[in-house]
């Protein structure tokens, strides 16, 4: 891995600037309005531009760029269909049908939290206990996809070990959010924001014009489909821009349903029933405000997640054809060029030892690392024993490069390929990006610890010391649970399966009574509750129990099974397809039969939660139970 | 098409930008449409919520 440390003068510019600029702004937002509330709360219209920003960077974060731009690395530019529902499902979709019914019912109802919302629209303690348990119990996932993106993007980018990075990131969270740095600053939100549209421009331009443009930099990752690692071939990896192999009953479909249920419809679809995005939709002043944040959201997401996908992918082709050498002897030729100077081989890589000999390189298994490699010189070198042999010297896909693991694509693309000063400008962007996101996460766990469950529990009134005191511990709390989980787990592409976890989570628990709750009348309290209950039960009896990768991780299920990773290992493709397929359906199947069964809202309750002449009386009613 | 050969992907890739125009034509069509008006639960809520923000 390709590690840089050492700053230049350039790159301490670059970061004085940015820092100055950024304190500058935040001292503006802190010396009058500086967030959505104090916005609504004086009168004053955000420029949509500002508001869409803001609302971007707050959830567009490590996660997002490194997390999942790392698994386009691996699997390829299939993912752009979650880019495609990032834009349609959760700007669209969400902006457009959700954002203001959800910001009516909430001012309506006078609810802070997604539990609140939940609870109050079914006049129902249980529901909002529910919905703050769980969303104070695996947000810290969430966050802890977050903290593990930026300490690997700081500890490439910075050539430190991934420990130290994350406990420099982990103080620098605890620092920012402990001690009241929770509230988003809209001004600063937005220049990071613009920082990281402007550099996802210049990381979109540069690798495709290293590359000779877009048709050929994608004819030419297209071409190199066989030096695809075998173990993804195995499960269907068919080429970076081909889709899995599609079918079923065959390990060799695998692929096709990790990144389909998983990767897109899991945080794609998952996106719609976020706690902190129905909170955010609160904070909007009007519905125009939510329309006229829909075009510069979608370009803001496109560019986001867009970008870092494509150029995860690219970044294979980068690597073959400007990474650094890599030596070695053919095992066997993948193909042969005709005129030499391009031929592939699967190649035993092999390194000078202080005496000059080439000594094989091990890998895990202590055999010699094989790997595919375009073969761009040969010639005659002696090994320890004095003989001779054919050294050919290449390159390989990125994959190679970072021992095939997916979160630290990005960050060595960007630590090999780009300048060093454009580095530091990204981790700062990343680093705000990350503090703005995690605001919001730790926000949404303190507020949910202290008003939906404390309160619910204790039927303490809202703001009660006590109260303030929940929520301030559970924020520590899910601090320390998130740390501890991105030091613990690191195998694999986790976080983008942390997210895709959270996500999936969230939908299926919570999809089928937020939406139900916002457009049907005729949605019951029984209802809900029994929808939320079959949507996280499910989701957590797949979680331990057939999805093999996280039931094998958690290790209910092997002493259930006697060993085997899922309940059903001996049938292909179960173990790999997402809960949210299974959960979702059958969540919202129940809200529906039970509701229909069950004894529905008074009228009264109805009108106080959909009728537009209700409000004035609904302020009255709020107002008697605070005094 | 654009040197990717499978057309999911192609169409994955276009729909990106596709999705990206309706959205840009639908913020342009509507961005006067909605009435923009803050009533006094809007305020309501928003000075709860700042006194809850100030509090954590």
């Amino acid at each position: 891995m390709t590690g840089q440390s050492g700053l230049s003068w350039i790159d301490i510019l670059v970061i004085l600037i940015y820092l100055i600029a950024t304190g500058y702004l935040g001292w503006l937002g802190y010396r009058g309005t500086r967030s959505a509330a104090d916005f609504l709360v004086g009168g004053r219209t955000v420029h949509p531009i500002i508001m869409a920003v803001s609302y971007g960077a707050t959830f567009i974060s490590t996660a997002a760029i490194v997390g999942f731009g790392g698994v386009a690395g691996l699997f390829g530019m299939s993912l752009l269909w979650l880019t495609f529902l990032n834009i349609g499902v959760g700007i669209f979709i969400a902006f457009v049908f959700l954002g203001e019914p959800t910001r009516r019912m909430g001012h309506r109802l006078g609810a802070h939290t997604f539990g609140e919302l939940l609870g109050l629209r079914y006049q129902s303690r249980a529901v909002q206990i529910f919905a703050g348990a769980l969303i104070f119990l695996f947000m810290p996932l969430y966050s802890a996809a977050v903290m593990t993106g930026g300490s690997i993007f700081a500890a490439t980018q910075f050539g430190i070990d991934f420990e130290v990075a994350l406990l420099i990131f982990a103080l620098i969270t605890a620092a920012y959010v402990v001690p009241g740095g929770l509230k988003a600053v809209m001004y600063t939100d937005t220049l990071q924001g613009f920082v990281m549209i402007l550099a996802m421009f210049f990381l979109l331009w540069f690798t495709y014009s290293q590359l000779g443009g877009i048709g050929e930099a994608h004819r030419y990752l297209t071409g190199m489909a066989d030096m695809v690692p075998a173990k993804l071939q195995a499960i269907g990896h068919q080429g970076w821009t081909e889709m899995p192999a599609f079918g079923w009953g065959a390990i060799q479909y695998n692929l096709w349903y990790i990144v389909v249920t998983t990767i897109i419809l899991g945080v794609g679809i998952g996106v719609l029933a976020q706690p902190q995005l129905a909170v955010r939709f609160m904070t909007v002043r009007s519905r125009r405000e939510l329309d006229r944040a829909v075009p510069i959201g979608a370009v803001f997401i496109m560019l986001m997640t867009g970008a870092p996908f494509i150029v995860g992918s690219l970044s294979n082709a980068w690597f073959a054809q400007h990474g650094p050498l890599l030596h070695g002897t053919v095992e066997t030729m993948i193909n042969a060029d005709s005129d030499g100077d391009s031929d592939r081989a699967m190649v035993a890589l092999r390194r000078a030892n202080d005496a000059g000999a080439w000594v094989p390189i091990l890998g895990k298994d202590d055999k010699p690392a094989v790997v595919p490699l375009v073969i761009s010189t040969r010639e005659q070198v002696h090994d320890n024993a004095g003989e001779s042999f054919e050294l050919v010297s290449g390159r390989s896909s990125i994959i190679t490069y970072v021992k095939g693991q997916a979160d630290r694509i990005i960050p060595t693309y960007i630590s090999t390929a780009m300048p060093h000063w454009f580095g530091i400008v990204f981790f700062l962007a990343l680093l705000a990006a990350a503090m703005s996101t995690m605001s919001s996460q730790f926000h949404t766990i303190g507020t949910s610890a202290g008003r939906d469950l404390y309160e619910q529990i204790t039927h303490k009134p809202h703001g009660s010391e006590p109260s303030l005191l929940a929520m301030r511990l559970a924020v520590i709390v899910g601090l320390l649970v998130a740390v501890t989980i991105s030091y613990t787990v690191r195998e694999g592409y986790v976080i983008a399966r942390f997210t895709a976890i959270f996500f999936g989570l969230c939908a299926a628990a919570f999809m089928p009574a937020y939406i139900g709750g916002l457009f049907f009348k005729g949605v019951t309290r029984t209802g809900a509750l029994a929808s939320m209950s079959v949507g996280f039960g499910i989701s957590a009896f797949w979680l331990l129990f057939i999805k093999a990768k996280e039931a094998s991780a958690i290790g209910l299920v092997q002493l259930v099974t006697g060993g085997k990773p899922s309940l059903l290992a001996d049938v292909p493709n179960w173990p790999v397809v997402d809960p949210i397929v299974v959960a979702l359906p059958l969540s919202t199947l129940t809200l529906i039969i039970v509701s229909a069964f069950t004894r529905k809202p008074d009228d009264d309750h109805l009108v106080q939660c959909f009728s537009k002449q209700n409000e004035a009386r609904s302020l009255r009613q709020r107002l008697d139970s605070t005094f | 098409m654009l040197g990717i050969p499978d057309p999911w992907v192609a169409v994955a890739y276009l729909g990106c930008i596709l999705m990206t125009i309706v959205s840009l034509i639908y913020g342009l069509m509507r961005r006067n449409a909605a009435p923009d008006e803050v009533t006094p639960i809007d305020r309501d809520w928003a000075i709860e919520e700042r006194k809850t923000d100030h509090d954590l």
